[in-house]
């Protein structure tokens, strides 16, 4: 299994695997952001949480449909399938592989950005932690969305109309994770939540990821 | 070690396109399945290799030993020949790609990414993966498209040594690879009838 991480990082990394899509998208929404709200910044330091994870998400929300369609067009995925490795690893292979090229970049990302945004001294710890405990649920449900849509053409509407409900708990944890620390409240509530949603997913999806992907192999 | 279809019936999308389809083999032996295009060879293969369930039967043989060989190769193009195949031995728990590197003469294109092969360079190395799987029963979907004569002879060979070391092959192909060990099976009479969709809302409709 260690193998299919090694082979997906390396794709990722060579030309035309669109490591650094996610990540210029997030540079691109977060720059715009002080040009369209005006430079005024307590509103900025106000709305930065929001705008990071917003950003993060919709960075994330990019890349989905690569995690199993490259593999079902040029057929590796049949033979994944028949292969010794069982479809659930599989899927949690793909996941990781998503986060790390994905998430990870992103999280490491936003603290820098978020300077861009006024954002408030007492919150650059959390935005780092609440993406780096949040972006894990990203990536495997975006993976089972993926999973569901991987056999139609033209499926990364569908997928992002799949996804995004299931993202919305993920959204409203994380960035209250962090507007609370802003306005000088406990936060723990909200990041243990944030935690307890990243270890739900990661335990239930790629069961259900899995089931997807063998209907769709048919 | 034995491989069995017993009572197949197979189904692509709404149409059920095979049934009553039942065959045996043992180590050593090969089936070479013959008929039309569209006839549902490709819809066998995948159903005897797990990826489609049978509508009914079932398909016996043991366990993780079955490798299959599509139309696609599942290569990686940005990755190189050397590194695609050590990607499937790694997955299959093979150790090494000497061998299949070898037997279809890859060592020379060991560094160049797949993207730059051409389309028999690509076969071929999809041909070499089944050898770093290790496993018994091959299953392939017209494996020599787009080979040319000397490697279609090289293929043959691959597959007679295969059946020699107690291996069982289930092929697709329209061309004579000139096996002694292999069987023809040709497929057309258990075609299913064109209104035996097994869907009774759909007969009704069309009655």
């Amino acid at each position: 299994m260690i193998a299919l991480l090694r082979r997906d990082l390396a794709l990722a990394l060579r030309s035309g695997g669109g490591f650094g899509l996610s990540l210029a998208f997030f540079l691109i929404v977060v720059m715009f952001v002080p040009f369209g709200v005006g430079p005024d910044s307590t509103t900025l330091a106000l709305i930065a949480p929001g705008i990071l994870w917003i950003g993060a998400l919709l960075a994330c929300l990019l890349s989905l449909d690569r995690i199993f369609q490259l593999d079902y067009e040029d057929g590796s995925l049949d033979l994944l399938a028949t292969s010794p490795l069982p479809l659930e690893g599989i899927v949690v292979m793909k996941a990781l592989a998503h986060w790390l090229t994905t998430g990870l970049p992103l999280t490491l990302a936003a603290p820098l950005l978020g300077f861009l945004l006024n954002l408030p001294d007492a919150a650059y710890l959390w935005v780092f932690l609440s993406l780096l405990v949040g972006t894990p649920a990203l990536s495997c449900l975006g993976a089972f969305g993926a999973a569901i849509t991987v056999g139609l053409k033209r499926g990364g509407l569908l997928l992002s109309l799949l996804v995004l409900p299931l993202y919305i708990p993920t959204l409203i944890f994380g960035a209250q994770s962090v507007v609370l620390v802003v306005r000088g409240l406990d936060n723990q509530t909200a990041f243990v939540i944030l935690a307890a949603i990243s270890l739900f997913t990661f335990a239930l999806v790629p069961f259900a990821a899995a089931r997807a992907l063998k209907v769709n192999l048919k | 070690m034995q491989f069995e279809a017993r009572n197949l019936s197979c189904r692509r999308g709404d149409l059920r396109v095979l049934s009553g389809l039942s065959f045996t083999l043992g180590p050593g032996q090969a089936l070479i399945l013959r008929g039309p295009n569209g006839s549902g060879k490709t819809t066998l293969l995948r159903t005897l290799a797990g990826l489609a369930r049978p509508e009914t039967g079932e398909v016996i043989a043991p366990e993780d030993s079955i490798a299959y060989a599509g139309h696609a190769d599942g290569l990686k193009g940005q990755l190189t020949v050397a590194e695609n195949l050590t990607f499937w031995a790694d997955v299959f728990g093979h150790a090494g790609i000497d061998n299949a590197m070898d037997t279809f003469d890859l060592r020379p294109l060991a560094t160049r990414q797949a993207q730059n092969l051409s389309a028999g360079q690509k076969r071929r190395l999809g041909l070499a993966r089944m050898l770093v799987t290790a496993r018994a029963i091959w299953l392939m979907d017209e494996p020599t498209v787009s080979l040319d004569r000397a490697n279609v002879k090289v293929f043959a060979g691959m597959i007679e040594a295969h059946l020699a070391a107690g291996g069982i092959a289930v092929l697709a192909t329209h061309i004579d690879l000139g096996l002694p060990a292999a069987a023809e099976f040709d497929i057309a009479p258990y075609r299913a009838r064109p209104d035996d969709t097994g869907n009774p809302f759909l007969d009704e409709a069309f009655a």
